[in-house]
């Protein structure tokens, strides 16, 4: 298709069920009440020229070039603030109104440089269309004074300013205020001085406080914000829709491309995910996909310490199905495995988790949501009866409190933190939502631009269980529990066994406060605002799930909501956010090494059978390995091999010795990925994988929608992966022939209950689908548990608080927890490979005042985090962002590998690592460890390629 | 750890949170049942009751005694 921008009505749409007639030029239209002139024109296919109005924000009324006609009425309204009327007729095209806007375009063109041909918005700048919408044709003026020639600002690593270029209709501002919440923009000083400026005038772009989402240069009229990349290459010509590769929100973007070059991504206004937002990461971070470092052809080696040899795919499938064929003629079959991707589509997955069932011949599958959400499946599959959150994200919009616990959303999840924020302002006269935060950290969301948290609870790391349970023995003993709603929807009996243990006088806020370190009139006033301040919705993270009661947390949020009836509507529910792209979609996928697709266990007959029959093949009952018994397995001798397909697990789990001791005892370690990541220093295969840009196939987001991800340049290795993982398949003597990854999603639908009604033509027709999309729910299910829990009654359950066994004292006296920070992903594989290092460089230690100068460390100095585990070393950043006690860092660098640290002891259901409760010490420092000399030595050597030039 | 230690850990901890249920042990071996590879299971039958806490134990011989058919 021929470039065109996504259509622009001028002003956001009315939600009003009341409907409107009214005529513009001679024909009726009808819109729903609220509705503006200018938005009900554009309905109905007629463009008022406009400058200071985008659908993105409420109208300004500021440019004065949408004046209308309005009969009865007086003057010349501006039709972006004029709100439809019934029976009114309006008329968009008069001489009066032709003469007027052609004064003020000229008005604006006379302070506007006329260097149009090289400018780069060419051809795509709203300034230009508008002249020449209006007709004009020259510019009387002799203007003394304008604010042409000023400097521009080129910090900012993806976008440049141009103040010269600004026409001053506010649109960035408004749209930093409104879409984004971070106010980092404002208008200085007045009149021909009049400048957009992030922050304090002395401010650039880049120091400033804007996170470079790109919603201003997405509002931007002309080229005053603009992508560097499209000042590089020039404007786009097609566009692709498709799914963003980073978080679980699942942002939909517009790939704007000339040829198979990307031009830039730009967030897709009809995206349900994300509704025409974008962050830092999606919207610019994907120069990575083409960088100098992507491996192209597929390698192999004997031993890790043989520089790696490039090969052709032939011989690279060929000598990993024999590898993996003597391997199991050596060891058993049960000496083999898989690890499937969060990163990877849902088509891709299930063949992977296909490949080790029915190829390998074991259920030794597992994902890296093992490291992260397997809780949550636990969790929520007992208590509700589905694994999986229980919103969109559009119920946010009802909520009246909003309760966030181990999720930082405006690092991890921003696009969502900025609907989140919209919600916790208020909007139109509505009051903001109140807001319950619960982290060991002061994150951003607690304090930010118009936002307040009006309960912070700063537990001690490793308490989650004890807060919840507090709370909810506050609103069991203050006769707070919706009665009504657990009699109707849950068990009874259950709930009477779970509200008499929270109810125990050990459970009060003020009994646990010695252990939580939480204010208990603060936690129960929190409890209290939960329990009766409307509808209660909890958004939760990973400082949820990565400890030893991950599963426990996640049923004691179940048993709060259920507790106060928060469940089956808009507004309330309780949602994971998933860390990465397609984490809902591994789990549902049939990953872990119990479950089929669709969550159903391995030994449940029925289920096997049905995949037995489709694959002609005999299934194991038993379950298989996860990825800690894996490694474990793999000290003891016994496991072998491990397909390895877009993780990275040597940097992102944990206890780094660990992991290498269990890799290093492999004999066939295949790592299918876009680089030689840490993994690969002890991988024999190495199979290049495609980008997201360059496939064909879905992801599943937080909300359990199911999006598209196109294809929109030929993949630089050559294969798409699910065409790596199936040849794999082929040259093992597997019977697979798909020629595109629709039919796996056929297949997918075939077995999975919830997933019977989706496929490539119905995504194709709707844009996503939200699962279960199946007979009863043809069109998909926006909420879950509206009538009933999905497992029948509600189920509480008792989460009695063990402490971790993770200790401190006097040799590890404070606790580390880990996360991460807004513009890097992950392992930092893919961002630490774009400009985004501009933000963060490196990973930083942050550390309370009392325990900086406690040991005499101030911020930038370097420092030596030790623990039982291992020690590495990184510098400090002194802040009382953090409680005294408790020191955090991020694990995105692989130079400071904070899973060296980190332990190996886990959540008592699911093993999900316990990364959040860490016994350290730090000390000045001075140099980097051993372990960080040893492993730069060991990657230097492993990254060897026998053409002699080093990969990395 | 080794392998059998960190069984035995992961077994303590799964009785440790299940200590609530109505039925403590069944409920540990239906979880190890569930979630545990052949191999582990195995492991812990070999390793006996060293280091268990007396609801992994009573689990332990459950799952073992189901094993054996008995």
């Amino acid at each position: 298709m021929t470039y065109q921008p996504q259509k622009d009505f001028g002003t956001p749409e009315s939600r009003s069920d009341e409907a409107v007639s009214l005529t513009i030029d001679g024909r009726e239209v009808t819109v729903p009440a609220g509705t503006s002139v200018m938005r009900a024109a554009a309905e109905q296919g007629t463009s008022i020229p406009k400058l200071c109005a985008t659908d993105s924000v409420k109208s300004y009324g500021s440019c004065r070039l949408c004046l209308v006609e309005i009969d009865g009425r007086r003057g010349t309204p501006a039709s972006c603030t004029t709100p439809v009327e019934p029976g009114m007729v309006v008329r968009t095209q008069t001489p009066q109104l032709a003469k007027l806007r052609k004064g003020v375009m000229e008005l604006y063109i006379s302070d506007h440089p006329l260097d149009c041909l090289t400018c780069a918005a060419n051809g795509d700048c709203e300034l230009q269309d508008q002249a020449g919408a209006v007709g004009l044709r020259d510019v009387r003026y002799d203007v003394q004074a304008t604010h042409l020639g000023q400097e521009k600002d080129h910090s900012n690593p993806y976008f440049d300013f141009d103040p010269s270029k600004c026409i001053a209709c506010s649109r960035c501002i408004r749209a930093c205020d409104e879409v984004q919440g971070t106010l980092a923009l404002t208008m200085e000083s007045r009149g021909w001085d009049s400048k957009i400026s992030a922050g304090l005038a002395s401010d650039n772009f880049l120091g400033s406080e804007c996170v470079s989402c790109g919603a201003c240069v997405q509002a931007c009229p002309t080229a005053t914000l603009v992508e560097k990349k499209v000042v590089e290459v020039g404007t786009p010509e097609r566009s692709v829709v498709t799914t963003c590769a980073y978080c679980g929100v699942g942002c939909t973007f517009r790939a704007e491309m000339r040829g198979e070059q990307l031009v830039r991504m730009v967030p897709y206004k009809d995206g349900k995910a994300n509704r025409g937002h974008s962050c830092v990461k999606g919207r610019f971070a994907w120069g990575y996909a083409q960088h100098q470092e992507r491996i192209l052809k597929p390698m192999i080696r004997k031993s890790i310490s043989d520089p790696w040899r490039e090969v052709e795919w032939d011989e690279a499938f060929a000598y990993t199905a024999s590898e993996l064929k003597r391997i199991s003629d050596k060891y058993g079959r049960n000496a083999l495995g898989g690890i499937t991707s969060s990163r990877c589509t849902n088509e891709e997955t299930f063949l992977v988790q296909k490949l080790v069932r029915a190829g390998f011949g074991n259920n030794n599958v597992d994902t890296c949501a093992r490291v992260c959400h397997s809780p949550t499946g636990y969790g929520l599959k007992t208590t509700f009866g589905t694994s999986a959150g229980t919103q969109d994200f559009d119920s946010v919009e009802d909520s009246d409190v909003i309760l966030i616990i181990g999720a930082n959303p405006t690092d991890g999840h921003p696009v969502f933190a900025s609907r989140m924020k919209r919600r916790l302002r208020g909007q139109d006269g509505r009051p903001g939502a109140k807001l319950i935060v619960i982290d060991p950290r002061r994150t951003d969301i607690v304090r930010s631009p118009h936002i307040e948290a009006q309960h912070h609870l700063p537990l001690r790391p490793g308490t989650n269980v004890a807060v919840l349970t507090a709370m909810a023995h506050v609103i069991v003993t203050e006769g707070l529990a919706n009665e009504a709603f657990i009699r109707e929807r849950c068990d009874w009996d259950e709930y009477s066994h779970w509200a008499e243990f929270v109810s125990q006088a050990r459970n009060s806020p003020e009994n646990l406060q010695p252990v939580t370190l939480v204010d208990a009139d603060e936690l129960r006033a929190a409890a209290r605002l939960y329990a009766t301040g409307g509808n209660g919705a909890i958004y939760y993270g990973l400082g949820v799930t990565e400890h030893s009661q991950g599963s426990s947390t996640v049923m004691a949020i179940a048993n709060l909501a259920m507790a106060t009836g928060n469940i089956g509507r808009r507004g309330v529910g309780v949602n994971p956010l998933r860390g990465q792209n397609n984490v809902q979609g591994a789990c549902d996928m049939g990953s872990f090494p119990h479950e089929l697709a669709g969550y159903r266990h391995i030994s449940d007959n029925d289920a096997r059978s049905l995949f037995e029959n489709d694959w002609g093949v005999t299934l194991d009952p038993e379950p298989g390995l996860r990825i800690p018994n894996m490694l474990d397995a793999a000290v003891d001798g016994v496991f072998k091999a491990l397909y390895c397909q877009g993780e990275d697990i040597l940097q992102s789990d944990p206890n780094t010795a660990h992991v290498s001791a269990g890799l290093a005892a492999m004999e066939c370690v295949i790592v299918h990925d876009l680089f030689l990541n840490e993994t690969a220093n002890y991988a024999h295969i190495f199979l290049p994988g495609s980008t997201f840009l360059e496939k064909n196939g879905t992801f599943t987001n937080a909300e359990r929608r199911i999006q598209p991800v196109r294809k929109v340049m030929t993949p630089m290795n050559g294969l798409e992966d699910w065409e790596v993982t199936q040849k794999l398949a082929q040259a093992m003597g597997l019977d697979w022939n798909y020629s595109h990854p629709s039919e796996i999603m056929d297949e997918i639908a075939r077995l999975t209950p919830t997933f019977a009604g989706v496929s490539f033509a119905r995504l194709e027709e709707v844009g996503s689908l939200q699962w279960p999309v199946n007979a009863d729910a043809p069109d998909g299910s926006p909420i879950m548990h509206i009538d009933g829990f999905v497992r029948g009654k509600g189920k509480f359950v008792v989460t009695d608080y063990v402490p971790t066994d993770e200790k401190t004292g006097p040799r590890f006296p404070l606790l580390l927890t880990t996360g991460r920070i807004l513009s890097h992903y992950n392992v930092g594989a893919q961002t630490r490979r774009t400009e985004n290092v501009a933000w963060h460089p490196e990973d930083l230690l942050e550390i309370h005042p009392v325990d900086a100068e406690d040991r005499g460390v101030k911020s930038g100095d370097w420092v030596k985090l030790a623990s039982r585990a291992g020690e590495t070393t990184l510098r400090a950043n002194v802040t009382d962002r953090v409680a005294p006690g408790v020191v955090y860092t991020t694990f995105h660098h692989a130079v400071t590998q904070a899973n060296v640290v980190t332990t190996d002891y886990s959540d008592w259901a699911t093993n999900c690592p316990e990364y959040k409760v860490t016994a350290v010490q730090i000390s000045a420092s001075n140099g980097p460890t051993e372990w960080q000399e040893e492993y730069e030595a060991l990657s230097a050597r492993s990254r060897r390629v026998e053409t002699g030039i080093a990969a990395e | 750890m080794n392998s059998v230690e960190r069984l035995v850990h992961m077994a303590n901890q799964i009785a440790t949170n299940l200590a609530t249920d109505a039925a403590p042990a069944a409920a540990v071996a239906d979880h190890i049942q569930t979630f545990w590879d052949p191999r582990m299971k195995k492991m812990i039958f070999a390793h006996g009751t060293d280091g268990l806490s007396p609801v992994a134990a009573a689990a332990i011989s459950l799952l073992a005694d189901a094993q054996n058919g008995s």
